[in-house]
């Protein structure tokens, strides 16, 4: 059947059968692999895309479920400045390793950020809990999102300091 | 790679949509809501329905609200909707419990409270807790909307009241004065539950006014224990008495050895766990009503 989805801002109309699977969808219709294909049960997370909004595993979604929703994937997550501050985190606090989890990991520890934008290493890891490292490596991931928060969290300082002198110049 | 065997999807858009194409496609076809249960199902052709209708759409049932003195939660809110209503958690702390520890939080986007306990899992944590604050099931069909007990919701592993023709479509609490908790001892984070009991209690003075204790994995009939409500129900609420109940309970479950462990350490499970719920909603009931402990 015919479906269309909103990824990453771009529109995809493409004719499916109703047993794909959202992660094969965007790996192998639209040729968006930063989605990985893990352990096929929902355990290990390496799949996690947004869909309308909230990271889901999209090894237990159908493509056709997303038909007329929306979804962001890892190829989304760069801004138009630069690498998103989680991207940027894993490389700086080795959160990489040998990658194989890190596009799902970033995808939920965005969502995080975007709802809880000082989480504790409690909170990041409660979050990341359905997904799985095989490098065995959630020190570093969970460091790579403090980081993310606290650069972001500066950031953020900077942008409010300079809009008040805006104002009191005005 | 896993992928389901081929089935004819369609999009239900409305209550009355959905129920037209379960009576089109008959006893073949199965609903698909959150699909956490049923797409690994179908992917291992342990499920293998002929036509799949998505109401993942039927946002009318996806809202959690207080009507008059009633808790209501629509079959498709999520699991971490429900973790997050404030509501919910205010009058109902046992659901913030299990939904804490049901799966992870990326599972719990998107698998759904209608979902879990139409799948009637032995194993589900939200089965236990809904039997123990005594929700009631309301299920529309062609002939009608009717209304169940939860407690009397489940007819066997994976079996419901719910006709093929059928569709839940929400539950309902009746908020009483009451104090609730849930308990789980699990493998490791997100699993299946070895054991887990949840509990609710209302006192009257010193004494037990109202119990219910509700049982998950322990292959207990109907996901609740009886014997030891009865026997609770009308004494006071002490740490021995609800040792004596979790005894009861343990006694009336009958739990499978399995890879989770044998029915011996179960039965300790549930007796242990049992007691432990009863004593946390008791703190909460006297936090709640500022009596000393």
């Amino acid at each position: 059947m015919e479906i269309t989805v909103n990824v990453n801002g771009q529109s995809y109309t493409r004719d499916v059968e109703p047993r794909m699977l959202l992660v094969h969808f965007l790996r192998d219709e639209l040729g968006l692999t930063g989605t990985h294909w893990g352990c096929d049960t929902s355990n290990c997370g390496a799949c996690v895309a947004w869909l309308d909004d909230v990271p889901v595993k999209s090894c237990t979604a159908l493509a056709v479920m997303a038909d007329g929703h929306t979804v962001r994937t890892v190829e989304g997550l760069e801004r138009a400045d630069g690498l998103d501050p989680v991207q940027q985190g894993f490389i700086e606090c080795h959160g990489l390793q040998c990658g194989f989890c890190t596009p799902g990991m970033m995808m939920t520890s965005r969502w995080l950020l975007d709802h809880n934008p000082d989480p504790s290493e409690a909170d990041i890891r409660e979050a990341i809990s359905g997904q799985l490292c095989r490098c065995t490596g959630y020190e570093n991931i969970v460091r790579s999102v403090r980081w993310a928060a606290e650069h972001e969290a500066a950031a953020e300082g900077e942008t409010v300091t300079e809009d008040t002198s805006v104002e009191v110049q005005a | 790679m896993q992928v389901p065997a081929q089935f004819q999807y369609e999009k239900a858009t409305s209550v009355e949509h959905a129920l037209e194409l379960l009576g089109r496609y008959g006893s073949e076809s199965r609903l698909v809501a959150g699909g956490h249960s049923l797409i690994p199902m179908m992917k291992l052709r342990l499920a293998q329905p002929e036509a799949l209708i998505d109401i993942n759409d039927l946002d009318e049932l996806a809202r959690i609200s207080v009507e008059e003195d009633t808790l209501v939660v629509g079959a498709m809110v999520r699991h971490a909707d429900l973790l997050d209503s404030a509501i919910a958690g205010e009058h109902f702390p046992i659901f913030h419990d299990a939904e804490r520890m049901i799966a992870d939080p990326v599972v719990r986007n998107r698998g759904t409270v209608g979902g879990s306990l139409c799948q009637a899992d032995p194993s589900e944590d939200l089965s236990a807790a809904f039997a123990a604050v005594r929700a009631e099931a309301v299920i529309q069909g062609p002939r009608g909307r009717r209304t169940t007990p939860v407690r009397e919701f489940f007819t066997g592993p994976y079996q419901t009241v719910v006709e093929p023709d059928e569709l839940l479509l929400q539950l309902r609490v009746p908020i009483r004065s009451s104090a609730s908790a849930y308990e789980k001892v699990e493998r490791r984070a997100g699993d299946w539950a070895v054991a887990a009991v949840g509990a609710a209690l209302r006192l009257e003075g010193d004494q037990l006014a109202e119990v219910g204790i509700g049982l998950t994995a322990l292959g207990a009939p109907q996901f609740h224990a009886p014997e030891a409500e009865q026997f609770l129900t009308g004494g006071p609420a002490t740490p021995e008495r609800f040792a004596e109940a979790g005894r009861i309970a343990a006694q009336h479950c009958n739990p499978l050895a399995d890879q989770r462990g044998p029915v011996d350490y179960k039965r300790h499970l549930a007796a242990t766990l049992t007691a432990r719920a009863l004593g946390k909603a008791l703190s909460r009931w006297r936090g709640r009503n500022h009596q000393e402990a």
